[in-house]
């Protein structure tokens, strides 16, 4: 990339020569509007199909929505999202060409209460986006993140999928489909959710929560779990199978390289694919991967597709704010010298597999607590896992020694849950202050003990990212009670099969309930 | 000597937030020698209308990256990006397309 010179530089400018009366490659008559890659100039006209061409082209290709099925549209209000919500409506219509046949629902999760917005931003946001919502005449369900705080721990559990479809499945399901749509209009009523009133106190405790997290990086990563919990909790209890996300391609490309930055290698695959499997009954799917957020701005502006803008926590945030900021920033950068960086990124997201035990066939115990995704810590001992693991507790050895030195950044203590200690700081605190640290006789290593019954060792249920976004909370009583008490069955369950493994035949018998 | 040109100017996906929540702005250029272009115009912007955080519309000569700009309704790199010269009753659009805005 360094090698690209102003020799070269010269030669691309040559090529596109910039002038207001440029033709549409495709129908070479009307003038062009809009450059989608590097020389590709599109009229007005021909941008419009080529972009609903591709929405359908995309279900088409992957046929894993299935006539008649219940789907769920994460709509957050942003432009990807809501240009996703306007093509399946375009696919749903009359006369559309090629009819799109599943039943569509919208959920909006308002996640602006971890901000410190006031009830009556709040409440003017959702009104903004209600009235979005009602001209499509869908259903609608506005969820506010806060009920993240009282969903059922079977959130994180992966149920078992209805079963394994073949392919010769979605033909009969389609001819069932026609045979059943002639007699019978399928039209669906609108069923309106408005936002639950939601109380004062829970929204302290989330903005404790994300609050409790120390980097702006770590903040994102643990909202982005909620938000993806509360989804699929949604679509669980409102019968969807589905669960569309707008995620385009610029966005996947930045959180290719941000997940590979925040070690979650082995996670890619189900991160930015097309399908993701990690819930086993929800999939949730990414019809917008194909669209560049260039291609998605545009149309929306051409074609009125209204978008509210709704403020994040990355809002007004500096370049170096977060890893996913700074990604972001790079990859936009690249991308006006270089114009097919997010393409290339993107592709080589396409192709990328994991080599360890397929998501979609791991035991629900083997599964990262947070992200639900197929463990990627029980790896050989020369690995970069485990060198991480080593150059860790190399780097922490002294503080055990020197019972009474902080060492802030570096304790591994919050990782756990020292049930009544404050925040973990049990090591530092001079003499065994927390209870369990001075009940605990183990010379230096008490912080790292695995034997505790009350205390939650969050760690071993986590995958190596997810450990490292808890690490860098200060306390983990903040994490919703679904987390911890799924996290205490767990490690209760480990702890049975443990205490029984002696009378077990092979490995993995005792773990019926 | 350029007459005054009054242009519409728009911002969206977020970039509104540094210009007070305003989307649209009607303006006019004020007369100077040669005539307005782009380049120009977005230093206008930054003296004139930028309320805070200039780092975050402008980079260099440039707006930053992932912000569209779009100049009555065609792309700008159909349009010679910088160097487009404005006329009068031009509308020029911002997008941002980061996340966040």
């Amino acid at each position: 990339m360094c090698q690209v010179n102003e020799e070269y530089h010269d030669g691309l400018e040559q090529a596109q020569v910039p002038g207001v009366s440029k033709k549409c490659v495709k129908c070479k008559e009307a003038s062009a509007a809009v450059v989608i890659r590097a020389g590709d100039a599109y009229c007005r006209g021909c941008f419009k199909e080529y972009f609903i061409h591709k929405f359908r082209a995309m279900l088409g290709k992957n046929r894993i929505i299935f006539p008649g099925e219940k789907v769920l549209l994460a709509v957050s209000g942003g432009p990807s999202s809501c240009s996703m919500l306007s093509q399946v409506q375009e696919g749903l219509s009359q006369n559309a060409h090629k009819k799109l046949r599943f039943l569509p629902g919208i959920v909006f999760i308002d996640e602006s209460g971890v901000l410190g917005q006031s009830l009556e931003e709040r409440q003017k946001t959702v009104s903004e986006l209600q009235a979005v919502f009602r001209a499509t005449g869908f259903p609608f369900h506005m969820v506010p993140l806060e009920q993240v705080l009282e969903v059922p721990s079977s959130v994180v559990v992966t149920a078992p999928s209805p079963s394994d479809q073949p392919a010769s499945a979605y033909k009969a399901a389609v001819d069932r489909f026609i045979q059943r749509d002639s007699s019978c209009p399928t039209s669906q009523e609108q069923k309106e959710r408005s936002l639950p009133v939601v109380q004062e106190a829970h929204t302290r405790l989330l903005q404790q929560l994300v609050g409790s997290a120390k980097t702006l990086t770590a903040k994102q990563d643990l909202l982005n779990t909620l938000k993806q919990h509360l989804l699929v909790h949604t679509a669980r209890t409102e019968g969807y199978s589905k669960v569309m996300l707008g995620d385009n391609c610029t966005r996947l490309a930045v959180k290719l390289l941000t997940s590979i930055s925040v070690g979650r290698g082995a996670q890619l695959a189900q991160d930015t694919g097309f399908s993701d499997t990690r819930y086993g009954d929800i999939i949730l799917v990414r019809p917008m991967r194909e669209y560049s957020a260039k291609e998605i701005a545009f149309y929306n502006h051409m074609f009125s597709v209204a978008s509210v803008f709704v403020p994040s926590l990355d809002t007004k945030s500096t370049e170096k704010a977060s890893i996913q900021r700074l990604t972001e920033s790079f990859v936009t950068k690249l991308q006006t010298e270089f114009p097919s960086t997010v393409s290339t990124i993107y592709r080589t997201s396409e192709k990328l597999q994991t080599s360890c035990r397929s998501s979609s066939t791991a035991e629900p115990s083997d599964r990262c607590l947070l992200c639900v995704c197929a463990m990627d810590t029980a790896v050989e001992d020369a690995s970069a896992f485990q060198a991480t693991l080593t150059s860790v507790q190399l780097s922490q050895v002294k503080v055990p020694g020197s019972c009474s030195t902080k060492v802030p950044g570096l304790n591994q203590a919050p990782v756990e849950l020292q049930a009544p200690a404050p925040s973990g700081q049990c090591c530092s605190s001079g003499g065994g202050g927390g209870e369990d640290c001075g009940r605990a006789e183990r010379g230096g290593s008490c912080c790292s003990s695995t034997e505790k019954p009350e205390a939650i060792d969050l760690k071993s249920l986590l995958c190596y990212s997810c450990q490292l976004t808890i690490k860098d909370m200060s306390s983990v009583e903040c994490l919703p009670q679904y987390i911890l008490s799924e996290a205490k069955r767990r490690q209760r369950r480990s702890q049975m099969r443990e205490d029984i493994s002696e009378f077990l035949l092979c490995d993995g018998d005792g773990d019926d309930s | 000597m350029a007459a005054p040109i009054a242009i519409q100017l728009e911002f969206g996906g977020g970039a509104e937030l540094l210009f007070d929540g305003l989307k649209k702005h009607h303006v006019t250029l004020p007369t100077q020698t040669e005539p307005w272009d782009v380049k120009q115009l977005l230093v206008w912007i930054q003296r004139n209308l930028l309320k805070e955080r200039p780092e975050l519309f402008v980079q260099g000569d440039s707006v930053r990256p992932g912000i569209l700009v779009l100049i009555n309704d065609a792309d700008w790199e159909l349009m010679g990006e910088l160097d487009y010269q404005l006329q009068d009753h031009d509308n020029v659009v911002f997008i941002s397309t980061l996340h966040g805005g």
